[in-house]
């Protein structure tokens, strides 16, 4: 007999939160605001620490069935959390990284208008997003997956009165209802097939099925249909268009949404249903081609860009382009683990970025900053850790991930590695272009520490006196206005500072989880259990002696490879600072299209988004709204108007036209009696 | 003995007269004694039937309709005296207030 574990009291404890501070937050203080966040946020964050020391004693998979939902027939689904060692992972990345965002947020956002907002959204996200690391069947996964949604347009759009917020909020949704798409009819087939969306049912009818090597069967349908909504979640080609544009949210929401948190939910879903995969080899190389390709394109557009969080941004989907690559190479438990030191580097990454666009009033222009490590030294070390820890160098975090996916995808085709290993060269460099451009140098911002100070102090002032009442900043010319116009270039407060630290020592240590596999084989009862009648990819983790020799040599041209993106970004960021603007002017071509995110958003536009609105415009709107329904409706109007119009002269109000018509009808019903009497004879 | 069909064609007569009475007139009382004659078109038929089959019900329908009628016309002449004294006309047609 298992305890009582309360699993239910995880997602509602920032459900109550998010409540009370969406319903009555704007009577409150700032203060009261930010202690409710906190405190909901923080016992989510005690609970899953309580859990995860009481892991051990339990038999997992646990799972508490709080009430029935739907129940239809044979077909019953429970409102029911499920823990096992992934969900426990994922627990703790969601409510620890998290817990430490909502800290970063009460510094960060403090000047903001629309405070209590704020965190009532993010409180929001923070259930969701534990509803769906917590689910036991597909159907409460697709709640949460919905909700984070959800959570994440409302976030994106936080600053509502710019339209590029708005439209970007627009833009994520969108985007993100193509994978559901994908994700639902994968859910439809599962019913169809096995009758159940309960992972434990769907996964145990699974099992017999062989591998589906020859053709394509339903379970490779399935797959590829789950691939699609988790393209679509964790923003891989085709649909990851949408996750640069969601960098207009404030900073801590791309840090926890969009880099650590929700876009990793595709990456969870994938490992969730390994069994599928791994039953469909067809989907599981889709899932390679596509983990590997997004990984190296959006490395690609990263080294052109200009505005930081953009850079962090492109980097993100490249590193779930990582994740996606490990999946597809069955090395599940690989991409499970890069998304743990992800989630802290990049957590990390985006922070520091916020705390630098707070050090400068608001810029994000990395050509317009530069210089910086002597003004704010904390951010700096900080910063550098994680970029270390992204560029994959031990002994930080993600050397020790990174490796692991790269070895696994070597094991598979020496392609995925090969691309994988350039791509880790792009990644340092432009993570170290970003550092070189922001820190090293000379500061390169408007009027030295004066920068901006004038129009962006008065804006603060104003806003700390009457933000209870105004929402957002309306209508002010900079990207990302912030109210932080205080002063010239100063470090951030503790309160900012503090998660930075914290999550810097984890990305320091992060890493060291997987030495000798113990964070696969932590895992391992959940891939590889389950797994052992199907083609085990995961079995080839018992390396032989004679491999050892090969890991050790990729590791080493991993890293040399990341050495190299260092030196480069040196060279050309610090040593001769003015060679890039040349290079770029020598391949201007091909620059100002890699820059101009080879004109993917310009493609799309251009083939599906002006023909779809053409097609509604015209034949949906013109054609079936206006051409039938209304009409429809219209005509029937008219013509009983028109029939009514002329019936109405029938009534005239002379009397004996009434006697005439009654006479009328008596001689036709007698005329009608004695035609029928004729008849008869 | 005079056939049935006699009387029916007497019947059917003084009715049609009635009827074309009550649309060619103009007068309010000749309309009035129009849709009496047409009652009395009706008694007759009735009592015909009556002695034709020897059954009383055709006669008390007879008695039936005559009481009405002299209601009617009490209730009748009443509304076209009222009618005279508003309107100072007795033509049917001027009498047209619930006209469109």
């Amino acid at each position: 007999m298992t305890p009582d574990l309360h699993l239910w009291l995880i997602p509602l404890l920032p459900l109550a939160g998010a409540a009370i501070n969406g319903l009555l937050g704007k009577r409150f203080s700032r203060h009261v605001v930010a202690s409710v966040a906190l405190i909901f946020c923080g016992a989510a964050f005690a609970m899953a620490l309580w859990i995860a020391a009481k892991f051990s004693s339990l038999t997992l998979p646990h799972v508490e069935s709080m009430t029935a939902w739907l129940r239809s027939g044979t077909f019953i689904i429970d409102y029911s959390f499920a823990l096992d060692q992934l969900s426990l992972v994922m627990l703790l990345i969601v409510t620890g990284v998290g817990f430490l965002i909502h800290i970063y947020s009460v510094g960060y956002m403090w000047e903001e208008g629309g405070y209590y907002r704020f965190f009532s959204y993010l409180n929001l996200f923070m259930f969701f997003m534990l509803t769906l690391v917590l689910a036991s069947n597909y159907l409460l996964m697709f709640v949460g997956w919905e909700g984070v949604g959800l959570a994440s347009y409302l976030l994106i759009g936080f600053f509502f009165l710019r339209d590029s917020a708005a439209a970007a909020g627009k833009k994520a949704f969108i985007v993100n209802r193509i994978g559901d798409f994908g994700f639902l009819i994968a859910l439809f087939l599962i019913i169809k097939h096995f009758g159940s969306l309960d992972f434990q049912t769907v996964f145990a009818a699974v099992q017999p099925y062989a591998p589906e090597t020859t053709g394509i069967g339903f379970l490779t349908a399935i797959a590829l249909l789950l691939m699609l909504g988790a393209c679509g979640k964790s923003a891989q080609i085709p649909l990851y268009v949408w996750l640069p544009d969601a960098m207009e949210g404030p900073t801590p929401v791309s840090a926890l949404i969009h880099a650590a948190t929700m876009v990793t939910a595709g990456v969870y879903m994938v490992a969730r249903s390994h069994i599928i995969f791994e039953r469909a080899p067809s989907a599981l190389m889709v899932v390679a081609i596509i983990g590997t390709l997004t990984a190296f394109f959006a490395a690609t557009i990263g080294i052109a860009q200009t505005d930081i969080k953009k850079v962090l941004a492109y980097s993100t989907v490249s590193q779930l382009g990582y994740m996606f690559m490990a999946c597809g190479v069955a090395a599940f438990s690989a991409g499970i683990f890069h998304l743990m030191t992800h989630a802290f580097f990049k957590g990390l990454l985006f922070l520091a970025a916020g705390s630098v666009i707070h050090a400068v009033g608001g810029e994000q222009d990395m050509q317009k900053m530069g210089g910086l490590r002597k003004h704010i030294p904390v951010t700096f070390w900080t910063m550098t850790i994680a970029t270390i820890a992204i560029a994959g160098i031990p002994p930080f975090a993600g050397f020790f991930s990174k490796d692991e996916i790269l070895w696994r995808a070597y094991q598979t085709s020496w392609i995925y590695w090969l691309v994988g290993v350039f791509t880790a060269f792009l990644t340092s460099f432009y993570m170290f272009r970003l550092l070189f451009m922001t820190f090293f140098g000379e500061y390169r911002g408007a009027a030295g520490s004066e920068h901006g100070h004038e129009e962006h102090a008065g804006h603060g002032t104003h806003l700390g006196r009457d933000a209870t009442h105004t929402d957002s900043r309306a209508g002010a010319p900079a990207p990302q206005k912030h109210g932080h116009g205080h002063g010239g270039i100063h470090e951030s407060p503790w309160i900012m500072l503090g998660p930075l630290v914290v999550l810097a020592l984890l990305s320091i240590v992060g890493g060291w989880v997987g030495i000798h596999n113990r964070f696969a084989n932590f895992l391992s009862p959940v891939f590889v259990a389950n797994a052992k009648a199907a083609v085990t990819f995961e079995g080839a983790a018992a390396t032989p002696g004679g491999e050892a020799g090969l890991e050790t040599k990729l590791m080493v041209i991993s890293v040399a490879a990341a050495l190299l993106g260092f030196l480069l970004a040196y060279f050309l960021y610090n040593r001769r600072p003015e060679l890039p603007a040349r290079i770029a002017a020598s391949l201007h071509g091909l620059y100002s299209t890699v820059a101009h995110k080879y004109w993917i958003d310009e493609l799309y536009a251009w083939l599906f988004v002006k023909p779809l609105i053409a097609v509604s415009g015209i034949v949906f709107w013109r054609g079936i709204d206006q051409g039938v329904i209304d009409a429809t409706l219209n005509g029937s109007a008219g013509g009983a108007r028109d029939l009514s119009d002329e019936v109405r002269h029938m009534q005239s109000g002379n009397l004996r036209s009434y006697a005439g018509w009654i006479a009328i009808g008596a001689a036709a019903v007698i005329a009608y009696m004695v035609w029928v009497g004729l008849r008869a004879q | 003995m005079v056939p049935l069909s006699y009387y029916l064609v007497l019947s059917g007569i003084l009715f049609a007269c009635g009827v074309a009475g009550f649309l060619i007139k103009r007068n309010i009382i000749t309309v009035f004694m129009s849709i009496e004659l047409m009652l009395n078109g009706v008694n007759l038929s009735f009592v015909a039937f009556a002695a034709r089959w020897q059954q009383l019900s055709g006669q008390v329908f007879v008695f039936f309709v005559m009481v009405v009628a002299a209601a009617e016309a009490a209730v009748g002449l009443a509304i076209i005296i009222a009618v005279f004294r508003t309107r100072e006309t007795l033509n049917i047609d001027q009498v047209n207030l619930l006209k469109l």
